[in-house]
């Protein structure tokens, strides 16, 4: 991708940047100039304004990818999925920091920032949104206690109460 | 002094390494690696995750939870010597992902480990002088030791973001002073991926010379002496050099206790001491006195005198995770698959 196009995509892939119809009070993303559900679209001129999602989705579908796509190598087996936002849209994103078999639709995700790809060594880097579990939906497992270290305080309370 | 703390978020990446599984792979006795620098686990970022990234978390966790209106930063500056480009600021990205752009000024710092400590200083500048409302300061690193180096034990990924102002804040900065040489116990040449030490030499005439120091000066300026202070936080290029300073200074385990994370997470370097007083705060009640001492190589301390004010009963926390989830909380890696993470397995082509 060039580093143009990236730049003028730069609000909505940081920052879940989209539109709002102030006519019927329909949420874009990506962002619209005009309503296409608003009956008379011409209604909706200048009336879009900006708006911000708030992050917070639920998985709607998901596949789980195992032939990386170029510059994901590293991640395989990582999951893509359809995120159903709380504003109406649904989103295209990459789910991290889960084992695949723990995703499963209505999985509760939050939006987070990762590096998105690199032009190679010298090029430009690319962030932006990817998801990751909400705090509800933990997917990170309590961590018992370290070979030779110290127990950690949820090891001494999981402990205290078995 | 009129400014202070105002908000601040901690973030650690998910994955963890520990000294016996490395160790195996260099020949090397890990778990006594790991008891002699008292470090059992070490953070290890995604390949998706750099210093941008990890700011970026910190940093949206210290807005939400202090309620704070992104518009109104006037400075953001980001602590860190693994900045993912040599020329093009982290700052600047920052700033945009937590939309502050564009008002404001924003600069990468570098000084080792204590980079971040040397931002917070920097803002509290220009906050006490009224020429901005808010200044972010962050300290983030993802750094690297060279594979089989005593290093590779402990260096790790991870940072903690602080929000300075003048209202509503949450732990104020009542002195902040340093103490700066120029020694060389650790450093990195350009175009250098891993960085080198002087081994034996970072202990006594660098980390121990410059914490002791700046810490007695700190205490001799505020007339304090270590048993007015509820907690204690330093440096944490280990387990073991904080709490033998800590004893050095005259402090007990109960006051370096939750300023100590390095044991769980390994040296996050210039977020080391930062999300060790995140930590802190994380259960600070009004009142307490808490004495921060940073410390980068080559080589300079920074300390910071601050106690707890009334406000933090109202500090919203509930946003975002506690450090100690970070610190229980995790997935183990391989060699293997830490070295893939790393960037340390040549790929075809390359």
């Amino acid at each position: 991708m060039s580093i143009a196009r990236f730049w003028r995509e730069t609000p909505r892939r940081y920052n879940l940047g989209g539109s709002k119809c102030t006519s019927c009070g329909t949420v874009y993303f990506p962002p619209r100039a005009v309503c296409p559900v608003c009956t008379h679209h011409r209604q909706s001129i200048e009336k879009m304004v900006p708006f911000q999602l708030s992050g917070e989705g639920t998985v709607l579908s998901f596949t789980v990818v195992h032939d990386a796509a170029e510059g994901f190598e590293m991640q395989a087996p990582y999951v893509l999925a359809l995120v159903k936002t709380p504003e109406g849209p649904v989103l295209t994103g990459q789910v991290v920091d889960v084992r695949p078999e723990e995703v499963g639709i209505g999985f509760k995700v939050r939006a987070t920032f990762r590096k998105l790809r690199e032009e190679g060594r010298a090029g430009v880097i690319h962030y932006g949104y990817k998801f990751a579990p909400s705090e509800e939906s933990t997917a990170a497992p309590p961590l018992g206690p370290a070979a030779a270290g110290p127990p950690t305080e949820a090891a001494a309370r999981d402990r205290a109460t078995s | 002094m009129k400014a202070g703390i105002v908000s601040y978020g901690a973030y650690v990446p998910r994955y963890r390494i520990t000294p016996r599984e490395i160790g195996q792979v260099w020949g090397t006795d890990g778990d006594a690696m790991g008891q002699g620098l008292n470090v059992f686990r070490k953070s290890v970022p995604s390949p998706d995750e750099d210093t941008i990234t990890i700011s970026t978390e910190a940093l949206r966790t210290a807005l939400v939870r202090g309620a704070i209106d992104p518009q109104q930063i006037g400075a953001i500056y980001v602590g860190s010597e693994s900045h993912p480009y040599a020329v093009k600021p982290t700052a600047t990205v920052v700033a945009q992902a937590v939309g502050a752009t564009p008002n404001l000024t924003a600069a990468d710092f570098e000084f080792a480990c204590k980079a971040g400590t040397a931002a917070i200083q920097t803002c509290l500048g220009l906050v006490g002088a009224e020429m901005i409302r808010y200044g972010v300061a962050i300290g983030t690193d993802t750094s690297q030791g060279a594979p089989g180096d005593a290093l590779e034990y402990s260096a790790s990924a991870g940072g903690a973001a602080f929000v300075l102002g003048r209202e509503r804040v949450i732990c104020r900065v009542e002195r902040t002073l340093s103490y700066t040489t120029d020694t060389p116990d650790f450093w990195r040449r350009e175009g250098q991926k891993y960085p080198s030490h002087g081994g034996r030499f970072t202990g006594e005439p660098a980390y121990f010379r410059h914490v002791t120091e700046c810490a007695h000066r700190i205490m001799e300026a505020s007339g304090t002496s270590p048993k007015d202070y509820a907690h204690v936080v330093f440096h944490q290029p280990n387990g073991k050099f904080p709490q033998r300073v800590g004893k050095q200074l005259g402090f007990g385990d109960a006051q370096m206790r939750y300023g100590l994370v390095t044991p769980f997470i390994g040296n996050t370097y210039s977020g080391a001491a930062l999300i060790g007083l995140a930590n802190v705060l994380d259960r600070a009640r009004p009142g307490e006195r808490i004495l921060m001492v940073g410390y980068g190589s080559g080589a300079g301390s920074d300390a910071f005198d601050l106690e707890t004010t009334d406000e933090i009963e109202r500090y919203d926390r509930s946003f975002g995770r506690p450090v100690q989830w970070y610190l229980d909380h995790g997935v183990e890696l391989s060699y293997a698959v830490y070295a893939k993470f790393r960037g340390k397995i040549r790929m075809g082509g390359e």
